[in-house]
């Protein structure tokens, strides 16, 4: 089943700044409301957008189930491997915070504008947990949609 | 009859929460301590995350902070969670490709 | 207490989907009241957490530092992934028993009885 073209047209135009939109939340999860869960929901429903929008046939070429499940373990690697580099103290140690590398800036107490800078692993385990949403989601989505019977 | 006793019980079990959740008696099995919306009791270790957070995570997100600092271990599970949920879903499905051929 | 109507919305919800859950025999419609159940318990957790006047414990432009506790919440984000989690699980499930025995009905679906 394919849309009509006023669909496909509008899917086309909301699909990039859904996708920019997502990567905001997930990037600035360490200072406003939102983070890594929610923002890979939302890349994931401009995923949905374009397989309801499409026939499914029409997009598996660059749907594919075993690059979304790369995306998914890669996600999932990346936390553990975040995790385990504060080994040195203890397992989930935040060993970025307040060191002034990548991250590290520090933050003034109490009330105020939000620094992009700060939050230790915390960014970084945004990126991972958001890309591995993304994955899971996507790749359910994909799956669900790949074994519903034509209708004629 | 059966689905007379079934309703029966689900009235019980509605009136008894209803009757938990509206007594201003004893609550978690020590007296005086009242279920009332808006002040919760028992606030130290939430306190604290909010006094400390800031220096020890570095995040004005107290939540992210909590989620993947101070309770990290829950949120491994969770990501866990959700790569065995995602895992069986996709070889659930795999069978109804192996029964169409 | 009239101000532990949020409780009383809670106990409603999950009384709903106890509901649907034992009288119900479609199976998406069991799967929809899990959903609810898993709700209402979300909306108790929330609830459980929040502080009158209380804002969301976020220190960006925050207007005040009065804040609802922060570890509620954190553990509601957990539980509503995995409730995305065993959603798809249990709908995947759907699926394959519709396109085993071409119905939902939970009555017809009895192989494993027989």
């Amino acid at each position: 089943m394919k849309m009509s073209k006023i669909v496909r047209t509008q899917a086309n135009f909301l699909y990039p700044f859904i996708l920019i939109f997502g990567f905001y939340i997930i990037a600035h999860g360490h200072l406003t409301p939102g983070g890594g869960f929610q923002g890979g929901a939302v890349i994931a429903t401009g995923i949905a957008l374009i397989a309801v929008a499409y026939k499914y046939n029409d997009i598996k070429k660059w749907l594919k189930k075993t690059r979304l499940t790369a995306t998914e373990g890669i996600g999932l690697l990346a936390f553990i491997i975040t995790a385990i580099c504060g080994f040195g103290t203890s397992f989930f140690y935040n060993w970025l915070a307040n060191s002034g590398l990548l991250f590290g800036d520090r933050v003034p107490y109490g009330i105020n504008p939000g620094y992009l800078n700060t939050g230790g692993v915390l960014p970084i385990m945004n990126l991972a947990v958001g890309i591995e949403v993304l994955g899971g989601l996507g790749v359910i989505i994909v799956y669900m949609l790949s074994y519903v019977k034509e209708v004629k | 009859m059966r689905n007379a006793l079934v309703a029966i019980s689900l009235l019980i079990v509605f009136a008894s929460l209803v009757y938990i959740a509206v007594n201003p008696g004893d609550f978690g099995g020590q007296t005086g301590e009242h279920l009332v919306f808006g002040e919760p009791k028992h606030t130290d270790m939430d306190d604290y995350f909010i006094h400390h957070g800031q220096n020890q995570s570095a995040a004005n997100n107290i939540v992210t902070s909590i989620v993947f600092d101070y309770r990290g271990y829950d949120t491994l599970g969770e990501a866990s969670v959700l790569f065995a949920a995602v895992l069986g879903a996709g070889l659930v499905l795999r069978a109804l490709r192996r029964d169409k051929k | 207490m009239l101000f532990n109507i949020p409780f009383i919305a809670v106990i409603i919800i999950i009384s709903i989907g106890i509901y649907a859950m034992l009288y119900k025999r479609n199976l998406i419609k069991i799967v929809i009241a899990l959903d609810l159940i898993e709700s209402g318990v979300n909306l108790f957790l929330v609830s459980l957490g929040y502080r009158n006047g209380g804002i969301a414990p976020i220190y960006s432009n925050a207007p005040s530092t009065k804040m609802v506790l922060p570890t509620p919440q954190a553990l509601t984000l957990t539980s509503i992934v995995i409730g995305v989690a065993t959603t798809a699980m249990l709908l995947s499930f759907c699926m394959v028993i519709y396109r085993h025995y071409g119905t939902l009905d939970a009555r017809k679906i009895r192989r494993l009885r027989e």
